[in-house]
């Protein structure tokens, strides 16, 4: 059964199985922040809402924002913006970036699929190219808040893998709340309005089903047509 | 000197209430769309608005603080806000108000967990009706947590004053106009930390006793209702589980 709570309620007096989202005080487990309480492993408190903060290994979708020799500056939806080093292309080939021919291999506004390979103290966030993402090939993207995010791949990628077969659309989901679609365009569109609707139902039971109803039924009415 | 005005009537006040009663409270939470957090607040015939943005990139960056978020607060009163339209923009009360608000909610924030951030907060008085800075840290508490900021628990906020000898809480516009004594109270209900205490006109040392526990034992309901404002906007929130990746 979960639990919605609120900052400052008192959750647990388990204090070494205090998790995130939970702070200690007196040795008593207190919620900090408005969420879900999951006491799976340890006691955590599931955001309902917030900022994507970056931790190392996320696979983020980034904007580039800015051009600073060697770095591209890069916009990944969260207070903190990003940056990719140039070795990140001249690894691949043999010539040498000069400086000012950064945005040959990238430039303002393009998009990039990107690991986060470093997160230090002062919030500096190193992210790593990953190729094999090309967004350049087409495609939506849309963006919600990343505390749905599990919501939409749902309970072992459930709800994810029965998106990509019904709307038969290539789905990448990042960590931060950026989404990619890839296919023909009212497939897209179908794809789209189910996520939306995902992360605007993220608190409630039984979504996958109901997602699935609602996929089924567009279809079907698309049929009669 | 200010006319004289009847403010008890048989032990009751001007709109009937008792000594120890607050006026109606309506909050709702998440009526922003735009706005990472925000809440409606009704005190009576106030009626508040507050606003959550962030964390954000902090501007100017010299203004950035490498350990933690620096918190921002708005107080603004609307022109139509009171009877005699108020000129717009910040005045010197605004600004104290501000100033003293976001000290009031700044103890419960944890700041640190957003270097180099800014959080700010707005509130907008759309109607006023005495203890409009009491219903704006009420509001903007919860619209704190309603942004998903890390918070030690939320700040509830009530006025005690005195009118016609008689300690009484939450005062309206007639009571504090023609009252002796207004004092606005802050505090985190879990642990009894007062973090706003603020007095307008003088009150004994017994009046002030008694003023601080009937404002205390106010926040308590206060809390309550903010608490449940936002455990109901998710009240059919029953999550059959949280996907991995």
């Amino acid at each position: 059964m979960y639990k919605v709570v609120i900052p400052g309620d008192f959750i647990s007096e388990a204090v070494s199985r205090a998790g995130e989202g939970t702070y200690v005080e007196d040795g008593k487990v207190y919620a900090m922040r408005y969420g879900i309480v999951d006491e799976r492993g340890s006691i955590k408190v599931v955001p309902l809402s917030g900022k994507y903060v970056p931790t190392e290994g996320d696979v983020v979708i980034g904007r580039v924002t800015e051009i600073s020799f060697p770095f591209w500056i890069v916009d990944i939806a969260s207070p903190y913006e990003a940056r990719l080093h140039m070795s990140e292309f001249a690894d691949t080939r043999d010539e040498k970036i000069e400086f000012g021919s950064l945005s040959r291999y990238l430039d303002l506004d393009d998009l990039i699929v990107a690991k986060v390979t470093n997160v230090d103290l002062m919030m500096r966030i190193d992210l790593a190219l990953k190729e094999d993402f090309n967004l350049r090939r087409g495609g939506r993207l849309i963006e919600i808040p990343h505390t749905k995010v599990p919501r939409v791949i749902g309970r072992g990628g459930s709800m994810i893998k029965m998106l990509k077969e019904k709307c038969n659309c290539f789905i990448f989901i990042a960590k931060n709340g950026r989404i990619w679609i890839r296919g023909r365009e009212d497939d897209m569109n179908l794809a789209t309005e189910a996520i939306l609707k995902i992360a605007s139902e993220s608190h409630t039971t039984g979504l996958t089903d109901r997602v699935a109803d609602f996929l089924d039924s567009f279809k079907r009415e698309k049929g009669r047509r | 000197m200010k006319e004289e005005i009847e403010l008890l009537k048989e032990g009751k006040r001007l709109d009937g209430r008792g000594f120890d009663e607050l006026r109606p409270i309506k909050i709702e939470v998440g009526v922003l769309k735009r706005a990472d957090g925000s809440c409606y607040f009704e005190l009576g015939d106030n009626k508040v608005i507050a606003a959550v943005y962030g964390p954000r990139e902090m501007h100017p960056r010299h203004a950035q603080d490498a350990k933690m978020a620096v918190v921002k607060f708005r107080y603004n009163m609307a022109p139509f806000s009171v009877d005699e339209r108020k000129r717009p923009g910040p005045d010197r009360r605004s600004m104290e108000i501000s100033k003293v608000s976001r000290e009031a909610l700044d103890p419960v924030i944890m700041r640190e967990y957003y270097p180099k951030t800014e959080i700010d907060v707005y509130v907008e008085i759309l109607q006023s009706d005495a203890g409009t800075r009491t219903a704006g840290i009420n509001a903007a508490s919860v619209a704190l947590a309603d942004a998903g900021i890390p918070m030690k628990d939320l700040v509830s906020s009530v006025a005690v004053g005195k009118i016609e000898g008689e300690v009484v809480l939450d005062l309206n516009a007639m009571e504090d106009n023609y009252g002796e004594a207004d004092m606005p109270v802050a505090m985190v209900t879990r642990t009894n930390t007062i973090t706003l205490l603020q007095m307008d006109g003088r009150l004994e040392k017994e009046e002030f006793k008694r003023g601080l526990q009937l404002a205390m034992s106010a926040c308590r309901q206060i809390y309550e209702l903010q608490r449940a404002a936002l455990i109901d906007r998710y009240s059919e929130s029953v999550v059959e589980g949280e996907g991995e990746e």
